[in-house]
């Protein structure tokens, strides 16, 4: 309500703008053995990562796309540039970012956030990470915050190589081996045992490039009592080419330690976003999972727990909105594989404009998961007859001893609400998006800040002019 | 339209192609209190809320005129803007938006001037209390889990925040118990008091009226208008009920 006067301000050419092509490097389109090779190469991979990405190549060509969701059809992989280096070594100082990229940073508030509520800041340009810094606070406690890069080649090798892609294989489906064939960038985190990071961490990706894909790869590692708050957020500029976001995060949580990952992701309605996201949670452990998705053209994304030690918990909370054009295909996975664990799961789909957005939920529980608890509260909120919204519940409860719960709600604003909202003096516009921001409320309750007024801000822009 | 606030003419009203006001006619001076009385399921709250503007009540004949413009195919919020205030009978719940910053922004779009914090909150702390209401109602979520009451009461507060220069309640004291009846006439007195604004009082029943003066009362059966008078009318509704008029139109 009373952020409106700045809301007026906002339009898509904070994402839109589009830096020119100064790239330092760039591979050919399309995917050969020599271009993985080359990628390999030019980062000058340790042996095993070598092999691990023409292995993970090999998977690739084997595997059919899948068949069960959205048409990626609109994807061809043969124009898809999979690796694009900036023209800039990565810095730790903003001021040596070159200018055009630290402009980029700068117009989608990146730094500014930085400096006032984050615990280190890395920025990813392309398939390249430009900046990194961790607060010096933050280093002394051992807290490691590094580019995945610098983390293969440093003291964390053995770690990385112990970690890497163990938790999401490359035999998992096909966008997981196109990952383990080309990935670049991404983020390396460690937090030591019984360490609590005060403020959060953060990484922001951005794809300049036209026609390219961008494959980061994060690994988090939380050791036994430690907290930790990660943030990742995501935009590009639009092209009329397909792009494709095929990334890739990897979770480790600890006994009695605790992770919050949150994030939004504002791709452009050109890109492809096929990620995948996975976490191992031990005993005592808790993962918070918070998410928004916005843009993209497809969204494959069903953030996955594996609730691996006794009373280890998962909570989601989430947010999809699909507007026009947009297919977004979202859900959450939970495995209960140890007794007393528990998941809760609160998500919240908008869609308009012939958007479509669907939602599935999968919940299993194996024989040793004894007193498990499961809850899935799903609401859709549709706002006009040409959307569609769907949700797909599948739960697989292999003992007796469980306790799980699921409902689903599919609404449209209801119009006494708008007269209502109206009949004080707020346009029919406002109106509306007042009622969506609601609707919205408790995911963005649950955000950062900054992140909860961008989300409104969103749905704003989203609602405006959608009066027919 | 002289020194008339509101001048109703001929209205005739359909919700879901079935008339349900047939050519009301209806005439409100300024810092006058009318009562509008009928049994239920009359049409009372159609005629509340056409006066509105609620876009699923359809005009088919007929004029509204309120500060001497003709307002009957205005935008609902441009009538708020203008002055008009309606009461809801079952206010909705609106998550993600406090009571405080709700009105504050509603004054704000109404006078068109921002208002500084400070002096917002004091003014509602008082107004607030004028109501009995718990001051942390103020930080709530609009009507989220609010007892019918207190809904009741928001709307009331909302009132005196906005001072409205017609102000129709649609049948604000249903539901509530004798106390919280006392409560709000309290609060409509005191808008009376503030800001002298006209009230149009929407109700099956006569309680509310025990503490306001009232200058014409008017009788509302299957769609029409087929008494008006002064006060003594509500007594005699009071004594007699609705049967000799509901008769007459038969």
């Amino acid at each position: 309500m009373r952020e409106k006067s700045y809301v007026e301000d906002i339009d898509r050419s904070i994402y839109d703008f589009k830096d020119d092509e100064k790239d330092a490097y760039k591979v050919k389109a399309g995917l050969t053995p020599e271009i993985v090779q080359k990628i390999s190469d030019e980062k000058k991979d340790p042996a095993w990562m070598q092999l691990f990405r023409l292995h993970s190549l090999q998977i690739y060509n084997q595997t059919p796309i899948p068949d069960w969701g959205p048409s990626i059809e609109g994807l061809n992989m043969d124009d898809i540039v999979t690796y694009v280096r900036p023209n800039t070594k990565m810095k730790a100082k903003w001021s040596d970012v070159p200018d055009d990229i630290k402009n980029t940073f700068e117009r989608l508030g990146i730094p500014q956030a930085e400096r006032k509520s984050l615990a280190g800041v890395g920025a990813q340009y392309d398939s390249e990470l430009v900046y990194h810094n961790v607060r010096a606070e933050v280093a002394a406690q051992g807290v490691v915050y590094t580019d995945m890069e610098s983390a293969l080649h440093g003291e964390y090798a053995d770690m990385v190589r112990k970690h890497f892609m163990k938790l999401v294989k490359p035999t998992d489906h096909k966008f997981a081996a196109l990952h383990g064939a080309v990935w670049s960038g991404g983020s390396f985190v460690y937090v030591p045992k019984g360490v609590s990071v005060e403020i959060p961490l953060q990484s922001y990706f951005r794809l300049n490039a036209p026609g390219a894909g961008q494959f980061e790869h994060t690994l988090i590692i939380v050791d036994e009592d430690a907290d930790l708050h990660f943030i990742e957020g995501c935009s590009a500029p639009k092209y009329n080419v397909a792009n494709l976001h095929a990334g890739c995060v990897e979770l480790f949580v600890g006994k009695n330690a605790r992770l919050r990952y949150s994030t939004i992701e504002n791709w452009s309605k050109n890109m492809y976003n096929l990620n995948t996201k996975r976490a191992q949670v031990e005993e005592g452990g808790k993962i918070e999972w918070v998410s928004g998705s916005f843009g993209s053209h497809v969204s494959y994304l069903y953030p996955m727990s594996v609730l691996k030690g006794r009373g280890a918990k998962m909570e989601f909370t989430g947010i999809t909105f699909a507007g026009k054009g947009q297919n977004l295909d979202t859900g959450v996975k939970v495995v209960h594989s140890a007794p007393d664990t528990s998941s809760y799961i609160n998500t919240k789909s908008i869609s308009k404009d012939g958007g479509i957005s669907t939602f599935r939920s999968s919940v299993s529980a194996t024989k040793a998961a004894k007193n498990t608890k499961s809850a899935v509260s799903c609401q859709s909120l549709m706002l006009d007859d040409i959307s569609r919204s769907d949700t797909i519940p599948a739960m697989d409860i292999r003992t007796k001893d469980a306790n799980i719960g699921h409902e689903a709600q599919i609404g449209s604003i209801s119009d006494e609400a708008v007269f209502y909202l109206m009949s004080r003096g707020m346009t029919e516009e406002d109106a509306r998006a007042c009622i969506v921001s609601g609707f919205a409320d408790d995911v963005s309750k649950e955000l950062p800040l900054e992140y909860a007024v961008e989300m409104n801000n969103l749905i704003r822009l989203e609602m405006k002019g959608s009066i027919g | 339209m002289g020194k008339n606030l509101l001048t109703v003419k001929d209205l005739t009203v359909n919700v879901e192609e079935k008339e349900i006001l047939h050519g009301v006619n209806l005439t409100i001076g300024k810092g006058e209190t009318h009562v509008l009385l009928g049994p239920n399921g009359t049409g009372k709250s159609t005629l509340g809320n056409t006066l509105l503007g609620n876009p699923k009540y359809n005009v088919t004949r007929g004029e509204i005129w309120f500060q001497g413009k003709n307002i009957t195919e205005e935008p609902v919020n441009e009538r708020a803007k203008m002055g008009l205030f309606l009461s809801f009978q079952n206010p909705l719940e609106v998550p993600g938006v406090t009571l405080s910053s709700f009105i504050r922004s509603a004054v704000e779009l109404k006078t068109g001037k921002r208002m500084r914090l400070f002096e917002f909150r004091k003014e509602l702390e008082k107004a607030m209390e004028v109501l009995q209401m718990d001051p942390s109602y103020a930080d709530r979520d609009l009507n989220v889990g609010f007892s019918g009451g207190e809904k009741k009461k928001a709307e009331i507060l909302q009132l005196l925040m906005l001072e409205p220069s017609l102000t129709i309640l649609d049948e604000t004291d249903s539901g509530l118990d004798v106390d919280a009846v006392r409560t709000v006439s309290a609060g409509i007195e005191a808008y009376r008091r503030k800001c002298g604004g006209s009230l149009l009082i929407i109700t099956h029943s006569t309680k509310i009226l025990e503490s306001l003066m009232v200058d014409q009362t008017h009788i509302m059966v299957e769609g029409e208008i087929v008494k008006t008078g002064d006060a003594s009318l509500v007594e005699e509704i009071n004594r007699d009920g609705f049967g000799k008029y509901e008769k007459s139109l038969a």
